[in-house]
C-alpha cells in the first residue's frame, strides 16, 4: 500500500521533472545575451531577443505591487488585529473569493474599467488586473503573519504607554516584516507567469515603451505568441523565455521557503 | 516630574484620535476588497448587458456560435469546460489523494519535506508554461504513444472515436490534471493531518495495519476535507486558461469524443476578445465570463465550507 502511494507521488512529480528537463534542454541554447538585451526580430529570420518583454514584466510587476500591495497590508493588518468583527468577515470571504476567481475574469475587469474608457490596451490596464489578483494574496498572508506575533509584545509596548497605531505600525509591523516581505514576493512570484489577463490589457508590444499609457510587452504573452507562432527559431526564443520565466518564478519560491523556514526556528 | 504629570493630560485624547484615525485608515483598505468584487460583478454584467438582453438564458442552450450572422450560443464552452475539468479530475483526484496519504500517514520523516515542496513548486509553474510544454511535447505523445494505446485496447467505445490529432479534450485534460493535482495534495494532506492522533492510536490498538487505519479511521474523519480538496481543484480548473487554451483545439463543437477537439469558456475569451470586432460579440464573451464567475463563487464557497474550520486557516489562505 506504501508502494502504491509512493508511485502516486513519483507520478505526480514526473511532470515536474519532465518539463524542467524538456525546459533546460530546449531553452538553454537560445539564452544568450542577445536574448536579454536585444528587440524580438522580424517574423521568420533568426536572432532578437526578449529585452522588451523582461523590462514590461518587471514594469508591470511594479505597477501591480503599487496597487496592491498597500491594500493588501494594511487590509491584512486590519483583519489580524480586529479579528471578530463583520467586516473583517466580509473582507476575508471578499478576498478568498477573489483569490479563487479565473485571472482572466481578472483581465476583463481591467478591460472593461480601463481599456474601454481610455479607448486603447495600456501596461496601466495590465498593472491593474494583476494588481487585483495579488491584493488577496498579500492580504491572507500578511494577517496570517501578523496574527503569529506574540501578544506580550504588542501588551508590552502599550504597557509602556504607546498608543496602539504606533505600536501597530512601529513594533507589530517590523516583527512580522519578514514574513509579510516574503508572501510579497511569492505573490508577485505567482502573478508573475499570468499570461490570460494581460492578453486584452497590456496587449504586448514588440518594441521598448515607457509609457504607462501604452500597450507593454511581457514575457508571458511574449512565450504564448511565439509558442503557437508557425517559427523554429520563435519556437526556441518560447522555450528559452520559459526557462528565464520558470527560473525567476522557482528561485523566489525556493527563498522564501528557506526563509520561511528559518523564521520558524527561530520562533 | 512634569512630564509625567503632562502626559496622562494630553496622552489619551492624542492616542485615542490617533487610533480612531488609523483604525479608519485600515477599515477603509479592507473594505475596499468586497467593494472591488461588488465592483467586479457590476462592471462584468454591464460589460454583459447587451447579450444578455438580448438572448437572456437561452444563451446557455444554444450550440451554435457564429460571429457573422450575431448568433451566440455558449453550450460548446460549457461542455468543453465541464467535460474537460472532469476528465482532468477524474486523473487527478486519485493520484492526489494518493500523495496525501503518503505525505501525511505513510512516508518517513525525511521524504515529507522534500516530496511536500517539489509538489508545491508544481502549482508555481506558470499555465503558460505548461502550455508551451504541452503543445510540443505532451500533444505530440498523446498522437503518436497515448492514442493508438488506447485506440487498440478501448477503440470500440465512441469515447475514442476520430482521427489521432493529439491536441483536443484529452490533452486538454490531462495537463489540467497536472495542473490542479498540487490544490488536492496541499488540501488533503492539511485535512488528513487534521485528524486527532488518538483517532489513529484507537484503530492501530485494535489491530489495524497502518493501511486499515487509514482507511478506516483517517479518510472517513477526514471526508468532507476531502471532498472541500476536490471542489477547490474543480475551481482552479473551471478557470484555467493559457495551459488548455494551447492544447484543446479550440474549435466549438460537443463530440462525444475524447479525441475530437473542443472548447473552453476561459479559451474562447482568451481567443476572440482582442478580435471581436462587434459590440453585442464583446458582451456575449463577457456573458460567458459572467456565468464562469458565478460558478467558480459557487464552487471555492462550497471548498471553503466543506474543508471547515480546522484546515481552513492553514489551507485556503496560502
Amino acid at each position: 500500500m506504501a508502494a502504491l502511494a509512493a508511485l502516486c507521488a513519483a507520478l505526480v512529480l514526473a511532470p515536474l521533472f519532465l518539463i524542467l528537463v524538456f525546459l533546460t534542454r530546449a531553452g538553454l541554447g537560445a539564452v544568450n545575451l542577445e536574448f536579454f538585451t536585444s528587440l524580438p526580430g522580424p517574423a521568420g529570420e533568426r536572432g532578437g531577443g526578449m529585452a522588451n518583454a523582461i523590462a514590461g514584466t518587471v514594469y508591470l510587476l511594479s505597477l501591480a505591487a503599487v496597487l496592491g500591495v498597500p491594500l493588501g497590508v494594511l487590509g491584512g493588518v486590519f483583519l489580524a488585529e480586529y479579528p471578530h468583527i463583520r467586516l473583517t468577515h466580509l473582507a476575508r470571504f471578499a478576498a478568498d473569493v477573489l483569490n479563487g476567481t479565473p485571472s482572466i475574469i481578472m483581465g476583463l475587469f481591467a478591460y472593461i474599467l480601463l481599456v474601454l474608457p481610455l479607448g486603447h490596451f495600456s501596461a496601466l490596464a495590465g498593472g491593474v488586473a494583476l494588481g487585483v489578483m495579488l491584493i488577496p494574496i498579500v492580504l491572507r498572508t500578511t494577517e496570517e503573519v501578523v496574527r503569529l506575533v506574540p501578544s506580550s509584545v504588542r501588551e508590552a509596548s502599550l504597557a509602556l504607554g504607546i498608543p496602539q497605531w504606533r505600536t501597530t505600525l512601529q513594533v507589530v509591523l517590523p516583527t512580522a516584516a519578514a514574513g509579510i516581505i516574503t508572501g510579497i514576493m511569492v505573490g508577485l512570484a505567482r502573478i508573475a507567469g499570468e499570461t490570460a489577463p494581460l492578453l486584452f490589457t497590456a496587449f504586448g508590444n514588440r518594441f521598448w515603451n515607457w509609457d504607462p499609457l501604452k500597450p507593454m510587452a511581457a514575457l508571458p504573452i511574449q512565450i504564448f505568441a511565439y509558442a503557437i507562432s508557425p517559427f523554429d527559431d520563435w519556437h526556441r526564443q518560447a522555450w528559452a523565455g520559459a526557462l528565464v520565466l520558470v527560473t525567476m518564478v522557482l528561485l523566489v519560491n525556493v527563498a522564501a521557503r528557506t526563509a520561511a523556514g528559518r523564521q520558524l526556528r527561530l520562533r | 516630574m512634569a512630564s509625567v504629570v503632562a502626559a496622562p493630560a494630553s496622552g489619551p485624547v492624542a492616542a485615542h484620535r490617533g487610533d480612531r484615525l488609523f483604525g479608519v485608515v485600515l477599515a477603509a483598505a479592507a473594505l475596499a476588497v468586497p467593494l472591488l468584487l461588488g465592483g467586479l460583478l457590476l462592471a462584468l454584467l454591464a460589460g454583459a448587458w447587451p447579450a444578455v438582453q438580448r438572448f437572456g438564458l437561452t444563451f446557455f442552450a444554444g450550440s451554435t456560435w457564429d460571429p457573422v450572422t450575431h448568433e451566440f450560443g455558449a453550450l460548446p464552452f460549457i461542455y468543453g469546460t465541464l467535460v474537460s475539468s472532469t476528465l482532468g479530475l477524474s486523473m487527478a483526484v486519485p493520484l492526489g489523494l494518493g500523495v496525501a496519504i503518503f505525505l501525511s500517514e505513510l512516508a518517513p520523516g525525511w521524504l515529507r519535506v522534500p516530496v511536500g515542496f517539489l509538489v508545491e513548486l508544481l502549482a508555481a509553474v506558470p499555465s503558460v508554461v505548461f502550455g508551451l510544454w504541452g503543445i510540443f511535447i505532451l500533444v505530440p505523445w498523446v498522437r503518436s504513444v497515448l492514442t493508438p494505446l488506447v485506440k487498440g485496447a478501448l477503440g470500440f467505445l465512441p469515447l475514442f472515436d476520430g482521427p489521432p490529432l493529439g491536441i483536443g479534450m484529452l490533452a486538454a485534460g490531462l495537463i489540467l490534471a497536472i495542473m490542479v493535482v498540487p490544490f488536492i495534495v496541499a488540501v488533503g494532506t492539511s485535512v488528513m493531518r487534521a485528524v486527532p492522533t488518538t483517532q489513529r492510536e484507537a484503530a492501530l490498538a485494535l489491530g489495524a495495519t497502518r493501511w486499515e487505519t487509514t482507511r478506516r479511521a483517517v479518510l472517513p474523519y477526514a471526508r468532507s476535507g476531502i471532498m472541500g480538496a476536490v471542489f477547490l481543484a474543480l475551481a482552479r480548473a473551471l478557470g484555467e486558461t493559457m495551459a488548455v487554451t494551447m492544447v484543446i483545439g479550440n474549435v466549438p463543437q460537443i463530440k462525444a469524443s475524447l479525441l475530437a477537439p473542443a472548447y473552453t469558456i476561459p479559451a474562447v475569451i482568451a481567443n476572440e476578445f482582442t478580435e471581436a470586432t462587434s459590440d453585442l460579440y464583446v458582451a456575449a464573451l463577457i456573458y460567458t465570463a459572467v456565468a464562469l464567475f458565478i460558478v467558480t463563487v459557487v464552487v471555492n464557497a462550497a471548498a471553503r465550507l466543506l474543508v471547515g474550520r480546522a484546515a481552513r486557516d492553514a489551507v485556503l489562505g496560502e
